[in-house]
């Protein structure tokens, strides 16, 4: 008989636990928001080459990475990365592949369980004849911790903790019983939950159940091609970094689920399938959903508007809302279906965040699954706690700002350069190819080794230093002054500090101030996590030494 | 909705679909690699053992 290793029960299994991965709820918010902000047709075709330029050489490697750690038994990216390059501080960039899932697990489980709760006012008629300022006054106490409908109190951590629980147990199960489970289920059940509120949101006549115009007037925005504003190196920054976040590359997830597959097996099949699944939920699915909705009833000038706010206001304080206006019981199913939907792609998501940790406590310090998987449960529930508390104050954004937006990038630009240039091409293009079960383009071998990298180099450099309104045109002229949003002045707090510069109401101030201590305090936090991970990945090196001498 | 929007939707929405649809299919109908490979299940099915030998 077969000795039953960790690892994964079969290959559809492992394809669909990497679709859940990558399919978060970016794919139905972020995904249209980038899209109408950066003007609908302009965006779509900079999205698609950049998919194909960045986003499945990038896969490749990955997948390749984590097959190649895998044969020496390292489930994690320190030490993947480690036997990958020769330069010892090769290991201490893996700290990015633990450090970016702790940290965004800490507050995609918050946000996790908001979807979990909404999903529950959904069906229990919670947004059953509230106007749109009174669904967007729901959400605001609910995030303020106000007591709601149901009459808990402190109901966003009761859900976290519930949400937090169920993450945990679910991966204390191990890959094959617990994570490869759920995504057997959840993206069969999102897919098809996607599909009946597309079909719906897509076919909105003007005039009936309150609309204002046809939701094709969204599609049309959205899908004709602009080719005058599609050249601005803005668009094609905001399409690069839509494709990062929609396959969770630049994280370690990738890099940790394919450690398990062994040398004899393909990867580049595999990483094709899971990463075109993510597209086909992103551009079949969620493109017809919140745009063509949002236009149908707000008109494009409303719903441009409130994209400003950001995906999670227009989903969770406008959404419910819309849902509404189809009518009391098929309304409350729609926003139920839809907040499953987005709940089932964000715990497969989260999952993943959890098993680097957990590979990296095993293999290194020989810890058992579950003491490994209840670890990572605590160190989220203290993570995220000041992101639950602290939120008015921005701790949430500074989160996502620094390990779901900066840190990405960062890791995957170092990645491709170890993998192409210190691990070598050559060896890196046999390691794709190898038993590969589809014929990979030659073309890619050029691009991984050249493209890939200088454009992941340009996508940081311009997040470093953004021109003020995007404006490169001015910026190449001489006339660079950095917008806020940019990298550098967000680290020097720009944005806030020029708000208290004009602020003259003493609450207003007193507010600013609160908010340039808990953002200063919740960067401190995650620079010690990483250090503190960079030191366990010290000891572990020093452990590994000890064993060889000895 | 316009011409060229219609024209773009259909061969975007067609290709990413059909590119989604044709991989699955492909790993489907891939036979599995004899054992011992990457994955658990069928790892006691006798007729796989066989091939491996």
């Amino acid at each position: 008989m077969a000795v039953q290793n960790e690892g994964w029960g079969s290959r559809v299994g492992l394809i669909l636990a990497m679709a859940g991965n990558a399919v978060g709820m970016s794919n139905f918010l972020r995904f249209p928001v980038q899209a109408v902000q950066n003007g609908g047709g302009a965006f779509i075709i900079p999205y698609l080459v950049c998919f194909l330029v960045i986003g499945v050489p990038l896969l490749w490697v990955e997948w390749s990475m984590g097959r190649v750690g895998g044969k020496y038994g390292h489930h994690s990216t320190p030490f993947i990365m480690d036997t990958m390059g020769k330069n010892r501080l090769w290991k201490y960039i893996g700290v990015f592949g633990i450090w970016t899932n702790i940290a965004i697990a800490a507050y995609y489980c918050y946000l996790e369980s908001w979807t979990l709760s909404y999903m529950f006012h959904s069906i229990f008629g919670s947004f059953e004849g509230l106007d749109q300022n009174e669904v967007a006054s729901f959400f605001d106490n609910y995030i303020n911790l106000g007591t709601s409908t149901f009459g808990i109190p402190w109901e966003p951590v009761f859900f976290f903790l519930i949400c937090l629980l169920l993450n945990t147990y679910i991966l204390s199960k191990g890959l094959e019983k617990g994570v490869e489970k759920v995504a057997k289920i959840g993206v069969p059940l999102l897919i098809v939950f996607g599909i009946f509120i597309a079909i719906k949101g897509s076919t909105i006549d003007a005039g009936e159940e309150g609309a204002i115009f046809d939701s094709l007037d969204g599609l049309n925005f959205l899908w004709t091609p602009n080719f005058t504003d599609m050249w601005s190196p803005s668009v094609w920054l905001a399409a690069a970094g839509q494709v990062f976040f929609t396959l969770s590359i630049g994280m370690g997830t990738v890099h940790c689920y394919a450690s398990y597959v062994k040398a004899k097996d393909d990867i580049a099949l595999s990483a094709m399938s899971s990463g075109w699944m993510n597209e086909f939920v992103e551009v079949v699915i969620g493109s017809f959903i919140l745009i063509p909705i949002g236009v149908a009833y707000l008109g494009l000038d409303g719903l441009k508007e409130l994209v400003n706010l950001g995906a999670l206001s227009l989903g969770f304080k406008t959404l419910p809302y819309l849902f509404m206006q189809w009518g009391e019981v098929f309304g409350a199913i729609s926003s139920f279906l839809f907040f499953s939907l987005l709940f089932f792609a964000g715990i497969t998501s989260s999952l993943a965040m959890g098993t680097p940790w957990i590979g990296f406590l095993k293999d290194e310090f020989n810890w058992r699954h579950k003491p490994a998987a209840w670890s990572f449960g605590l160190i989220i529930l203290v993570l995220a706690l000041p992101t639950i508390f602290f939120f008015k104050y921005g701790v949430f954004d500074e989160y996502d700002y620094w390990a779901g937006t900066v840190s990405l990038v960062i890791f995957a630009l170092l990645e491709s350069i170890l993998f192409a240039w210190g691990f070598g091409i050559t060896r890196g293009w046999e390691e794709i190819t190898a038993n590969a079960e589809i014929k990979v383009p030659n073309i890619y071998k050029f691009i991984i080794k050249f493209v890939t990298p200088l454009l992941l180099l340009w996508v940081f450099i311009g997040s470093l230093v953004t021109p003020e309104n995007g404006d490169w045109e001015a910026a190449f002229q001489g006339n660079w002054v950095l917008d806020d949003s940019s990298i550098i002045k967000k680290l020097m707090n720009s944005g806030i500090k020029n708000e208290l510069a004009i602020a003259t109401d003493p609450i207003k101030i007193e507010f600013l101030q609160n908010q340039l201590f808990y953002v200063n305090a919740s960067r401190i936090l995650l620079v010690t996590v990483f250090i503190a991970f960079a030191v366990l990945v010290y000891l572990a090196y020093k452990r590994r030494m000890k064993k060889i001498n000895v | 909705m316009n011409i060229s929007a219609l024209i773009l939707m259909i061969v975007t929405v067609g290709t990413v679909a059909g590119v989604t649809i044709y991989l699955f299919v492909k790993v489907l109908r891939t036979p599995p690699n004899p054992e011992p490979d990457s994955y658990n299940a069928n790892d006691d099915v006798e007729e796989r053992q066989k091939d491996s030998e």
